[in-house]
């Protein structure tokens, strides 16, 4: 089946202490890990920081291959922004190819750049491996509640996201059918060039697109026929609620941070 | 069982509803409709397609308003605003397609949102899904998600789902034309139960005959009005002519018929394949 080649927001299911933790205190532990990665210049911080990550990478028993894969799709962008630094940060000079110089300041420039965007990307990939989806959800919806007040849609916005996870697989499924319906009329999705083959897309995304309308239109039925009338006036069914194990993560956080601050 | 005699839950006084678009298109779905559904009662509305059976349905909880004459929910008329959301808390709603109406990635979620919706206390909730849950016979798989369910047990979440709230009907639009017959026989299973023991009032909605026989009263709907309202027996035993105002009889009543026709000793009211394939395998064996 198509849907079991995708993994949705990429969550590895498991038991440990990291996959407990309340989403809130991750998801607050990841945003205070980015900014103190901006805020740092020197390798011995990098290194601090790197030690976090890899610890919280081990105590959530995540296969550094997961990490490592999480890199690929970005690693033109890291190579891009790396060869940039080095090349357009006036200093003394090292060496030069053509209308191109390396410089001191530049390798160094560069050097940090390839730090930060290395540990963030691995770090912020750690939260949506170690958190289900829908526990994100859930802990952005209370992180965002006290916006509430300036005009955030919290509640809506986190009730799009829902929807949007419960109909990834019903979508998956259907667009597999459709394609297998057009196959059977003749239609080709593998051969031709990049063109071509985005061209031969049309009659399975026509269909999709019409379904994926009625199916909004229908649920928007039903959710009105079970008395959905927005955040006001509602309850709730899953309370988040802070454990001891998320104080003790955090005192570790701050601690790790304050230290990689300081070295 | 125990229609006759009780109040009556949701009454149609001559309500009407036309579908407008534009200025020039008006196409009246349902006309001038007396209806009353009792307390309790295991109500069957036949009809074609595009007979206005569903609209009559939406019509039931306020989902749409009649745009002549009234429909009023237990001593709510549905046209006042204040009334929607108890109007929809009394009258729950199943709907044909079981793909497209569960909101939340698992079943106790689902089963939850009615009751988030209404602002019952977190507490409280608990118990309630429990026992909903327990009683519809999902107590097993209240951390399945949706996608994972079959057709038959999505309907059972949205049956639940809507049992959460303590309507006094459920109105089920057609909800089993999309499952196979295991899980058509198990929904229909399912919502007689609580018809017998809940003393709740279902509306079902439906084109398969065979599901239709097994209601308290039979409404036939046709071309926006009531065109029969009686029995079961009635209609299917008195020979009223069910192909004249479009329906489809069921294959084996069909093929019974013909049969009957041709001189051999079938009885031409059978509705269900079991009762079809007993008959003939007692023609073979008599020859």
């Amino acid at each position: 089946m198509l849907r079991n080649s995708v993994t949705i927001g990429q969550y590895l299911p498991g038991n440990s202490l990291v996959h407990r933790l309340d989403p809130r205190t991750k998801i607050l532990g990841v945003l205070g890990y980015v900014v103190i990665l901006f805020l740092i210049r020197d390798f011995a911080g990098y290194g601090m920081m790197a030690v976090i990550t890899v610890l919280t990478a081990a105590v959530a028993r995540l296969p550094l291959k997961m990490l490592v894969r999480g890199l690929r799709p970005v690693l033109f962008i890291i190579v891009l922004t790396v060869t940039l630094n080095a090349v357009m940060t006036p200093g003394e000079l090292l060496w030069s190819v053509g209308p191109f110089g390396v410089t001191r300041e530049g390798l160094f420039q560069a050097a940090i750049m390839a730090c930060r965007l290395l540990l963030l990307i691995i770090t912020t990939s750690m939260l949506t491996l170690t958190t289900a989806p829908i526990d994100l959800t859930d802990g952005l919806e209370y992180l965002m509640g006290p916006f509430r007040r300036i005009g955030v849609p919290a509640h809506e916005l986190a009730m799009m996201m829902t929807i949007a996870l419960r109909f990834i697989p019903t979508l998956l499924d259907e667009a597999e059918r459709i394609m297998k319906a057009q196959m059977a009329r003749g239609a080709d999705f593998q051969s031709g060039g990049f063109i071509q083959r985005a061209k031969n897309m049309v009659p399975l995304l026509v269909p999709l697109f019409v379904s994926a309308f009625r199916r909004a239109d229908d649920l928007a039925l039903a959710m009105e026929a079970r008395c959905y009338r927005g955040g006001e006036g509602r309850s709730r069914f899953k309370i988040l609620k802070l454990g001891p194990s998320d104080l003790a993560a955090g005192l570790v956080m701050i601690t790790g941070f304050f230290a990689a601050l300081v070295v | 069982m125990n229609a006759a005699g009780n109040a009556s839950l949701i009454s149609f006084r001559k309500a009407g509803f036309t579908y407008r678009r534009g200025e020039e298109i008006e196409v009246p779905a349902v006309k001038g409709v007396d209806l009353d559904i009792h307390r309790g009662e295991f109500l069957a509305i036949v009809g074609s397609n595009g007979s206005g059976k569903s609209t009559l349905a939406k019509m039931m909880n306020a989902l749409l308003v009649p745009t002549e004459g009234e429909v009023i929910v237990d001593g709510m008329p549905t046209d006042e605003e204040a009334n929607v959301w108890d109007i929809r808390r009394t009258v729950g709603m199943v709907f044909q397609n079981p793909g497209n109406q569960l909101v939340s990635t698992t079943v106790e979620e689902e089963v939850a949102f009615g009751l988030e919706n209404l602002g019952v206390p977190t507490a409280e909730m608990h118990g309630v899904i429990d026992r909903v849950l327990g009683e519809i016979g999902l107590a097993t798989m209240r951390r399945r998600e949706p996608h994972n369910l079959s057709g038959g047990q999505k309907q059972r979440v949205a049956i639940a789902a809507v049992l959460a709230m303590q309507p006094e009907c459920i109105v089920m639009d057609e909800a089993t034309s999309m499952l196979d017959p295991a899980g058509r026989r198990d929904v229909l299973e399912t919502v007689r139960h609580l018809c017998r023991e809940r003393n709740l009032a279902v509306v079902f909605i439906t084109h398969f005959m065979e599901e239709a026989v097994q209601a308290d009263r039979v409404v036939v709907f046709h071309e926006g009005a009531v065109a029969v309202d009686a029995e079961p027996k009635t209609v299917f035993g008195e020979g009223l002519d069910l192909d004249e105002i479009g329906l489809d009889v069921p294959v084996v009543t069909a093929l019974s018929r013909g049969l009957g026709e041709l001189g051999f000793d079938v009885d031409p009211t059978i509705t269900e394949m079991e009762e079809f394939v007993e008959a003939i395998c007692r023609l073979r064996s008599r020859t």
